[in-house]
Formats: structure tokens, C-alpha cells, sequence
């Protein structure tokens, strides 16, 4: 077997670990008859990681050769580490073996900056053509959109991968300088619009012309290093809403700062602040799936989401005078705000109120965490109505029993 | 009054069909091999009637919709003791029923259904993500899987899609059966003798020479993508609950 393979496979996969992006979902990819692989809908996360990150694509840089120096990342030019590259062929090779084994859904590839970005770009690309059009491979692809690089080539990019992404990492341009002074927002948001812009034009075009090409339709992701620098989350999730709103991105990541780095330019910290960073998620979930306005969720009053309590309870906590509502009559909008009560939970209320009134013991069976959504409903048997008490009385009852036990561990997104 | 059916699916329509036919009222509806016996009581062994199953299935569609005729297929591959008589109750309901009562969460029946449902779901995902094929020198990539409820006929679509192009093969050792795709359409399988057939690497002799290498390399790169500083084994295992740990090669710790 080859060994140098194995060392850049280990080398070049240990440096693309910090992007946390890993979602295969979301493409419109069919296979055809005599193709490999399919990424027509669900991701699939084939493994786990032991800090209980999904493993669902095979996530490399093609080299973590770099001609820049941010301070964040391990492959900066300054920082003394083993450097590899990986050929073509041999990415090619690595990902149609592993997804014929059912390993992997495709393949994400990234790559520190060599030469020129145009240079790099333009390698990325090969290999993604090289799959698609002589391995017709039809699992997921995701590339990074390499800022500084040619339209051309990001169009070409666009035309092979399901998903494409521009990482913003820093989630201000004045902080972005100071730990990165190659780098500047102008060259990362120029790739961004491109893509925003093509793939409406795309999708426009589509609607008339059934057989215009798919372009990018996994649409494009970002993600932004949290704790690294001293931008709050009323900042952070602002600068993610805008990002929704105007960019039309599939999804932004947040990334808890692992202290990988001695660099000056760095805060030292002992811990990835992974508490913050599931909050984060929580907060983008509601924007995204729960209606919520970022204003909602966070504003100059309350700069910063509270770590012991979820975004969705203090949103409720702090507005005592929406609540109770009453599950059999309420709209399918207002259910979404009670906290204890998800999507999932929500449409099968909406949904078996139509048989007959709900009563406390169906709300339990459908899933609802009566635990908190008890201080914020009332249903057919009527037998609660706490929401006379104290906001801060019923906080305490939530934060109290975990306090403790959550301190330094990741939390389960769903 | 208790019926007996012969422990498949079109069977167990057949017997509900028959309760029908007869206007009795059941006790109990099991396969024939569970049936334990019993001084007070003889059951009636209903045979399958493949036209009286499809008059079933078509008064569901026509009642409830598509959704439901493979809700209660699913719900039945659980293999759930009391399966039989819960989908002979969700039947009753929804033939006395004006409305499609699928979705009456409220309702008892409906509500356990709905959850068998959602874990033969989860189960059938899991070996969406979990097997693990081994290609041997016969170019056929094989798997060994042993999951929690009878998936495997729930199976095919999804690894048909997104192998046309490859021979494949799924073992069930817990049930003794499979499914094999070759290149035109998947058949069920079965072997007179599958002592040889385990999850662990299989003999050499019979394995094409790189799977070894690539199982390496998958390996390797599952331990260089884990980030030690964020270690967290509650939720690694909540994902990878240990009874799948068989499956996967990169969790072995021995090449």
C-alpha cells in the first residue's frame, strides 16, 4: 500500500477539520443509469467523530501549502507544520473508492492558497470535473470558492459542485485585518455576490428553460470562527441574518475557536467555547425555521444570548404578556414560540387538533417537553395557567437541575 | 376467538379480511409460530389469499391514502409482539371512520403506529449510513448487517440508486436473508451455510487485493479528522449507540 498516501490523507485531513461544515443535504442531484452515487435529498451521516461531529463527506485540502498568514488558521505560512499535497489523481481515486464503500456521500474539498488563488481555484475545479464527467460521479461535492479567484472559474466550480462556500471566518471586517492582514471583506463578499447572483439567474432561467443546467443547487454556506475575537452575538447573528436575507445563503456555521494557534494575534483561551456555540446554532435555527426575527432573538438591550437558557425560552421569558396561548385554537405561528414545542411537535398539534380537542396527556405523547411548555400553554383540561408567576420564578425552575452538569460539553442539536 | 396467519404480510390481511367476512370479533391475530398452546383454545389458521390482502390494501388507499398502505407495511416489518392486533385495530378505526384518521395523533393506536413507524425510520437510516461494503474478487461489494427490525425489503431503493453500476450485496445474518443487485434489478438471497459470512474482514483469499488498503485509509482518516480538544463521548455515543459498533471498520481497533 502506498504510505505517502496514508500521511497525506492524515496530514491534509487534519487540516481541513476546523471547517465545520458537513452537511450533504439539500442538492437536486439524480444519478443516472450506469453513474455512482445519488444526492437527491437527506444528507447521510455515515460516522461520528468522538467530540460527536457528523462524518459525512471526505473533508481534505488538496495541499495546506499557504501563501498567506491569518492568525486563525493551522496552516498559516508562519506556523511550523508538516506540509503535503495531494495530487489530482489521487482525490479522484480516494473518493470513488470510499463512497463505493458506502463510507462517504462525496466530497469537500478545500485548499490553502499555493501560487495564486486562480491557480489553486483552477485545480479544485479539475478534480470535481474529473469526477463528474469521467467517473460520473453523482455524490455530493462541496468546493470552497477561493476568494481572489476569477469569475470564470467560480462559474466553472458552480456548474460541477452541489454546494459551493466562501468562509468568512471572522465575523467583522476590523477584527478580520487585525488577525489576517492579507485578507479584507471586499474579496470574500465579491465571490459570495457572484454566486448569489448566478445562481438566481440560474433558477430564473430555469423556470422557462427545463433543461438549463443545475448550477451550485446545494445554493452556498459560510462559517464564522466565535470567541476568537470581541464581536457579541447581537453582532454575530446580524451579520448572519444579513446573510440570509441578502445573500441567500443555505447556511451560515458557527465555529467555537479551538486554541490551535500560539499566535500572538490569538486570545489564549483553555476551552472551544462550545456552550456559546450551540446557542449560536439555536438562534439560527429559529431565524431559519421558526419565524423568528434576529431582533427577536437578540437587540441593544440583550447584546448577548444567555448560556444557561435557551434563545427560544428567554425570548419567552421576556415577553410574558404573549402567553399563555391556548394549543386548540392558537395559530400554527404562535405554537412555534412555546418553548418545549418543535417543528415536528407543532404540525402534529395543528394537525390532530382537527380529530378533537388536545388535552395535556396527547400533548405528552405527541413529545411536547411539558416541562417548560407547561408555563405557557393551556389546552382542553385547562389544568395549568402558572404564567401569573414571576418570569425570573420560572427561569430558575429551567436553569437550576443541569446548571452544573452542562459547563463544558457540546449540546445535541436536536 | 383467536387467528393465525403464516407470518407475512399479505397473511395477516388475509386474516383481517377474513374477520371481515365472518363479522367476528378477534381476541387475538398472531403469526402461526408464535402461537403457544393452550388447553382452552384452538386458533384458526387463516390462509393467504393474495386477492383478499389486495382488497384490504385498496380499502385502505381509498379510506387513508398511499401514506398510510406503507405505514402499516413498515410498522408490520417491526416484528413488535403485539403488531398484528395493532394494525388490525388501526383498520377497524379507519374503515369505521368517515376521515382519514392518519394523522389523529390524539388517537392511541394511531399515535403507536406513528411511532413504530418512526423507528423502523430511524433504523432503515442508520443502514443507509452504517453498511459497510468490502468488495471481493468477484468484484461484489458485500455487507453484513444485523438490524434491530426486519429493514432489509425496505432497503433496495435507495442502494439501487446509488449503485446502478455496481454488484452489491446485503446480508440480514440475524434473519438469515438478503438482498443482491446484479446490475438489472435486486433479488432476495438466502445461503444454506452462512457461518462464513461476519461482520469482520473477510478471508482474504476472497477479498480483492486493495480493501484492505482502503480500509486502512478510511481509518486513518477517521482519526485525524476528530478535533481531541472537543472530546465528548455522550454524544459520540447517542449518534453511534455501541450495538452498531460492528459495523463500522474505522471503530475496530485491530487491521
Amino acid at each position: 500500500m502506498n504510505e505517502r498516501v496514508k500521511e497525506k490523507l492524515e496530514i491534509l485531513s487534519d487540516a481541513a477539520k476546523y471547517d465545520v461544515s458537513c452537511s450533504s443535504s439539500g442538492s437536486k442531484r439524480k444519478n443516472t443509469k450506469d453513474g455512482l452515487g445519488n444526492s437527491n435529498g437527506v444528507g447521510i451521516c455515515h460516522s461520528y467523530t468522538e467530540d460527536g461531529r457528523c462524518v459525512s463527506l471526505l473533508k481534505i485540502l488538496l495541499t495546506n501549502h499557504c501563501i498567506f498568514d491569518c492568525a486563525y488558521c493551522v496552516s498559516r505560512r508562519s506556523n511550523d507544520v508538516k506540509r503535503a499535497a495531494f495530487t489530482v489523481k489521487e482525490v479522484v481515486d480516494l473518493t470513488i473508492n470510499f463512497y463505493r464503500r458506502n463510507y462517504i456521500e462525496g466530497l469537500f474539498l478545500s485548499s490553502g492558497i499555493f501560487k495564486d488563488p486562480d491557480y489553486t481555484m483552477e485545480r479544485l475545479v479539475r478534480i470535481a470535473k474529473e469526477l463528474r464527467t469521467i467517473h460520473k460521479f453523482n455524490g455530493y461535492i462541496h468546493l470552497k470558492a477561493i476568494p481572489g479567484a476569477s469569475d470564470e472559474l467560480i462559474h466553472q466550480a458552480g456548474l460541477y459542485a452541489d454546494r459551493l462556500s466562501v468562509n468568512l471566518e471572522i465575523p467583522s471586517e476590523m477584527s478580520l485585518k487585525k488577525v489576517a492582514p492579507e485578507k479584507n471583506y471586499k474579496d470574500v463578499y465579491k465571490p459570495m455576490n457572484y454566486l448569489t447572483e448566478t445562481i438566481q439567474g440560474f433558477k430564473e432561467e430555469k423556470k422557462i428553460i427545463r433543461s438549463t443546467p443545475q448550477f451550485a443547487p446545494g445554493g452556498q454556506s459560510t462559517q464564522v470562527v466565535i470567541g476568537a475575537t470581541p464581536e457579541n452575538d447581537l453582532q454575530v447573528l446580524n451579520l448572519a441574518n444579513d446573510l440570509y436575507q441578502n445573500q441567500k445563503l443555505k447556511r451560515v456555521y458557527y465555529s467555537g475557536y479551538v486554541p490551535i494557534s500560539e499566535d500572538t494575534r490569538m486570545p489564549a483561551i483553555k476551552q472551544p467555547p462550545v456552550i456559546r456555540e450551540n446557542r449560536l446554532y439555536q438562534a439560527d435555527w429559529l431565524m431559519r425555521f421558526y419565524g423568528f426575527h434576529v431582533n427577536e432573538i437578540v437587540d441593544d438591550k440583550h447584546p448577548e444570548l444567555d448560556l444557561e437558557l435557551d434563545p427560544k425560552s428567554s425570548y419567552a421569558l421576556r415577553n410574558p404578556h404573549l402567553f399563555p396561548i391556548d394549543i386548540n385554537i392558537a395559530t400554527y405561528e404562535m405554537i412555534l414560540r412555546v418553548p418545549g414545542i418543535g417543528v415536528r411537535s407543532a404540525k402534529k398539534i395543528v394537525a390532530a387538533r382537527r380529530h378533537g380537542k388536545l388535552r395535556t396527556e396527547h400533548l405528552k405523547k405527541i413529545g411536547v417537553v411539558l416541562k417548560r411548555a407547561k408555563f405557557f400553554i393551556t389546552c382542553a383540561d385547562k389544568d395549568f395557567k402558572f404564567l401569573g408567576k414571576n418570569p425570573m420564578l420560572i427561569r430558575q425552575s429551567f436553569v437550576r437541575p443541569t446548571h452544573q452538569k452542562i459547563a463544558f460539553n457540546q449540546l445535541s442539536l436536536f | 376467538m383467536t387467528l393465525t396467519y403464516d407470518g407475512t404480510y399479505e397473511g395477516l390481511l388475509s386474516a383481517i379480511f377474513e374477520t371481515y367476512r365472518l363479522k367476528i370479533k378477534p381476541t387475538n391475530i398472531l403469526p402461526e409460530d408464535e402461537w403457544q398452546n393452550s388447553f382452552f383454545e384452538q386458533p384458526t389458521f387463516v390462509a393467504t389469499n393474495a386477492q383478499w390482502s389486495k382488497r384490504v390494501t385498496e380499502g385502505i388507499r381509498k379510506k387513508c391514502s398511499q401514506k398510510t398502505v406503507s405505514l402499516l407495511h413498515q410498522c408490520f416489518l417491526s416484528e413488535q409482539k403485539d403488531i398484528s392486533m395493532l394494525i388490525f385495530d388501526f383498520i377497524k378505526k379507519a374503515m369505521a371512520s368517515p376521515i382519514n384518521i392518519s394523522d389523529n395523533y390524539g388517537d392511541d393506536t394511531v399515535l403507536k403506529l406513528q411511532q413504530i413507524k418512526k423507528k423502523i425510520g430511524r433504523e432503515v437510516h442508520r443502514m443507509h449510513a452504517f453498511v459497510r461494503f468490502q468488495r471481493t474478487k468477484d468484484d461484489i461489494y458485500y455487507a453484513v448487517i444485523e438490524p434491530d427490525f426486519n429493514v432489509i425489503p425496505l432497503l433496495s431503493t435507495h442502494f439501487e440508486k446509488r449503485y446502478p453500476a455496481q454488484q452489491w450485496l446485503i446480508y440480514d445474518s440475524k434473519r438469515r436473508f438478503g438482498i443482491f443487485y446484479n446490475l438489472k434489478k435486486t433479488e432476495y438471497i438466502s445461503f444454506e451455510d452462512d457461518s462464513r459470512l461476519r461482520f469482520r474482514q473477510l478471508n482474504k483469499n476472497i477479498l480483492d487485493e486493495s480493501e484492505a488498503d482502503y480500509q486502512i485509509l478510511w481509518k486513518s482518516y477517521f482519526d485525524s479528522v476528530n478535533i481531541p480538544e472537543r472530546k465528548n463521548t455522550k454524544l459520540h455515543l447517542q449518534h453511534v449507540p455501541k450495538r452498531y459498533w460492528k459495523y463500522l471498520s474505522e471503530k475496530r481497533q485491530q487491521f
